[in-house]
């Protein structure tokens, strides 16, 4: 029977079947953050638990740590403590620690990928539901919570039951201007969020093939805005161009045995699915979301939507709220909506080519007066190549705040937030109420369109920059 | 953990479709409070003077009915802990965020699927108070006029929480047959042990 991507990564991982679809299945990667790891490493101890593989457990802290240039992991109070847990224990118990201001710190789904920590082939979990970015390497990733977490640290399985499978397929070429980011919002708005509930998503196609690896993993980071836990790309020739010589990732035969391992993790013809859904790339539009979902998805030369229009009473009531909570009227134009917070990061789009997007669009203009903007890149690696090739420059002439490694106004669990009522364009990928902050309004784009915001004042569109 | 076989009270109605556990609890709630003080802050941006679970019948209640995609978002098992210091045993939507879903069993919280208009009616009927049902051991939900809504429940999933087993108990008893895979596997993929000359200091 033909096998799709998603059968061959379960079956190789399968260390037991537990009957009704249910496996134990292996981890090969574990990844540790301040906000759940520590958590995580201290309930072990209270239990007295060893740790399970401490060679493919992997911490550093991102969620609740200042971004302030001069930062230490203390500088925020009430994350210091959760700091001050993970490096302590991950330190007791024997797992590499990438601490603040050192290679490899950075959030998780930034600095993983680049050191080569993920790899095709291989499970990777973490406590952080944006885990799903890892698929763009023909990784199995997902998130998990706090008691998986444990169960992980304990016993390095998990107990899963196989979901159902959904394939999206792309095919045609991204306009210019429009990115991996434009594309994910512009699938949720079409599919809705929760399209790909209990399934593991896999994109592909020519469309997919033709993307560069930092835009898979732009991609499949946002497959959980869809609903999936879990999103593929197929690993191709390109995965194996990033992965080569990254410090992690396997060197000499070693990785010659994992190229012909890797080139095996595809879907057959004739595979089956549960659901599948076909996107032409030439069609999507420069996204931006005007309301609480990230399914709340139009392109950026559209409207807020009139909920008289909405196609059923419970979304009805979602619009009309989202407009309400949004400061947004029906019918309004987006374009040319003021906007007074623009940020530039978290694991959707803090990677190098992001930060080249959005500095593509910045250079030689200034940010506008009303208008804080904040470039916040995705790890130390990412910092550093972009201060070699002079980006930081570029936004600092600008007007940008150019910060340190974390996850900073995403999440705002480190003191960064958007104020009340203030309205932001955010390269992240969660536009929920509260969510950058109490009363903050986001809408999420792509770095350019960010970086376009930010010059204009308002949200504007980058095809007319 | 606590077992789950029958609970019965009122149903405190959410409709709203896509509350995210952003919303569900915020994250500096979770950062700042021990988990028994949660409960005030759970759907803390939806509280207003008039909100449903702080208001009688419906403060403490233990069920909650609430609409499509409940829990979609962050994998924060915080969530299920807020609710949980409300009174909350059981939701009743149309579908669940898949890690919140997960998540609701490995803490005795019983999360059932029923069609839209199967939970709309539970809605209508509980609007007073008047008493709902989740029979775990039947699988059934019945309504405060005696109709019974079955539902669907994974087989295991449904055994442990009848139990109350806590699933890290159970797979410690296999830690060497999870020994002898990986000591199997280190043979079968030698590319997948982390390159021990990574580690940058």
């Amino acid at each position: 029977m033909p096998s799709t991507l998603f059968d061959r990564l379960w079956e190789a991982h399968v260390v037991a079947e537990l009957g009704g679809g249910w496996a134990l299945l292996h981890i090969d990667r574990h990844l540790l953050h301040d906000l759940s790891g520590s958590g995580g490493l201290a309930t072990l101890a209270e239990r007295g638990l060893p740790l399970n593989r401490p060679d493919l457990t992997f911490a550093t802290a991102d969620h609740a740590v200042s971004s302030a240039p001069g930062r230490t992991g203390e500088t925020y109070d009430q994350g210091a403590p959760l700091y001050r847990v993970l490096r302590e224990q991950s330190q007791k118990v024997g797992i590499p620690f990438f601490d603040i201001g050192q290679r490899g710190q950075g959030i998780v789904h930034v600095m993983a990928p680049e050191l080569g920590i993920t790899l095709p082939g291989t499970t990777l979990v973490c406590g952080d539901s944006h885990t799903c970015t890892h698929g763009g390497l023909g990784a199995l990733a997902f998130g998990i919570g706090s008691s998986e977490l444990v169960h992980v640290l304990a016993t390095q399985t998990l107990r899963q039951k196989k979901p159902r499978q959904m394939r999206i397929v792309y095919e045609g070429a991204l306009k210019p201007g429009v990115t991996a980011k434009d594309l994910a919002l512009h699938v949720i708005g079409t599919l809705g969020a929760a399209a790909g509930t209990g399934h593991a998503i896999e994109h592909a196609g020519p469309g997919i093939a033709a993307l560069p690896i930092e835009a898979r993993l732009t991609l499949c980071n946002m497959s959980v805005e869809l609903g999936s836990k879990i999103a593929l790309c197929a690993p191709d020739q390109a995965t194996v161009d990033y992965l080569r010589g990254k410090p992690f990732a396997p060197a000499g035969a070693d990785f010659d045995a994992a190229i012909a391992d890797w080139s095996e993790l595809r879907t057959d013809d004739g595979a089956r699915f549960d659901r599948e859904a076909l996107f032409n790339l030439g069609c999507v539009p420069p996204t931006i979301t005007w309301g609480t979902s990230p399914e709340h998805a139009i392109a950026i030369d559209g409207t807020a939507p009139d909920p008289c229009a909405a196609p059923d009473a419970a979304r009805r009531e979602a619009w009309q709220a989202a407009l309400d909570y949004m400061g947004l009227t029906p019918g309004q134009k987006l374009c040319g909506t003021p906007v007074d917070w623009v940020f530039i990061g978290s694991c959707a789009n803090a990677r190098l080519t992001d930060l080249r997007d959005a500095a593509r669009v910045v250079r030689g203009r200034r940010v506008a007066a009303a208008v804080k903007a904040w470039v916040v890149p995705g790890s130390v690696e990412v910092k550093d190549a972009a201060e070699a090739e002079g980006l930081d420059e570029i936004f600092r002439a600008a007007g940008f705040e150019w910060r340190e490694p974390g996850c900073s106004m995403c999440v705002a669990a480190n003191g960064e937030v958007v104020p009340p009522g203030r309205r932001a364009v955010s390269t992240s990928n969660r536009n929920f109420v509260g969510r950058q902050g109490p009363g903050a309004r986001t809408h999420l784009a792509s770095p350019a369109s960010a970086a376009a915001a930010a010059i204009a004042g308002a949200i504007a569109d980058i095809r007319e920059i | 953990m606590e077992p789950f076989t029958i609970i019965t009270g009122p149903a405190a109605p959410l409709l709203r479709r896509d509350i995210d556990t952003d919303v569900i609890i915020r994250i500096e709630r979770l950062t700042q409070l021990p988990r028994r003080e949660l409960g005030r802050y759970a759907l803390e941006a939806l509280r207003g003077l008039d909100f449903v679970l702080d208001r009688p019948p419906f403060r403490g209640a233990p069920i909650l009915l609430a609409g499509a995609n409940f829990g979609c978002g962050s994998s924060r098992e915080g969530a299920v802990w807020a609710l949980q210091e409300t009174g909350l045993r059981s939701i009743i939507a149309p579908s669940f965020g898949d890690i919140f879903f997960a998540n609701c069993f490995h803490n005795g919280m019983l999360p059932v699927v029923l069609p839209e208009a199967a939970v709309a009616s539970l809605a209508a009927q509980a609007a007073h108070g008047a008493p709902v049902t989740v029979d775990l051991r039947q699988c059934r939900v019945i309504a405060p006029d005696g109709a019974a809504h079955p539902f669907a429940i994974d087989s295991l999933r449904r055994e442990l929480l009848l139990e109350g087993v806590d699933e890290l108990g159970l797979t410690l008893r296999r830690l060497a047959e999870i020994a002898a895979w990986q000591q199997a596997d280190a043979v079968r993929r030698p590319w997948c042990a982390p390159n021990k000359q990574g580690h940058v200091r």
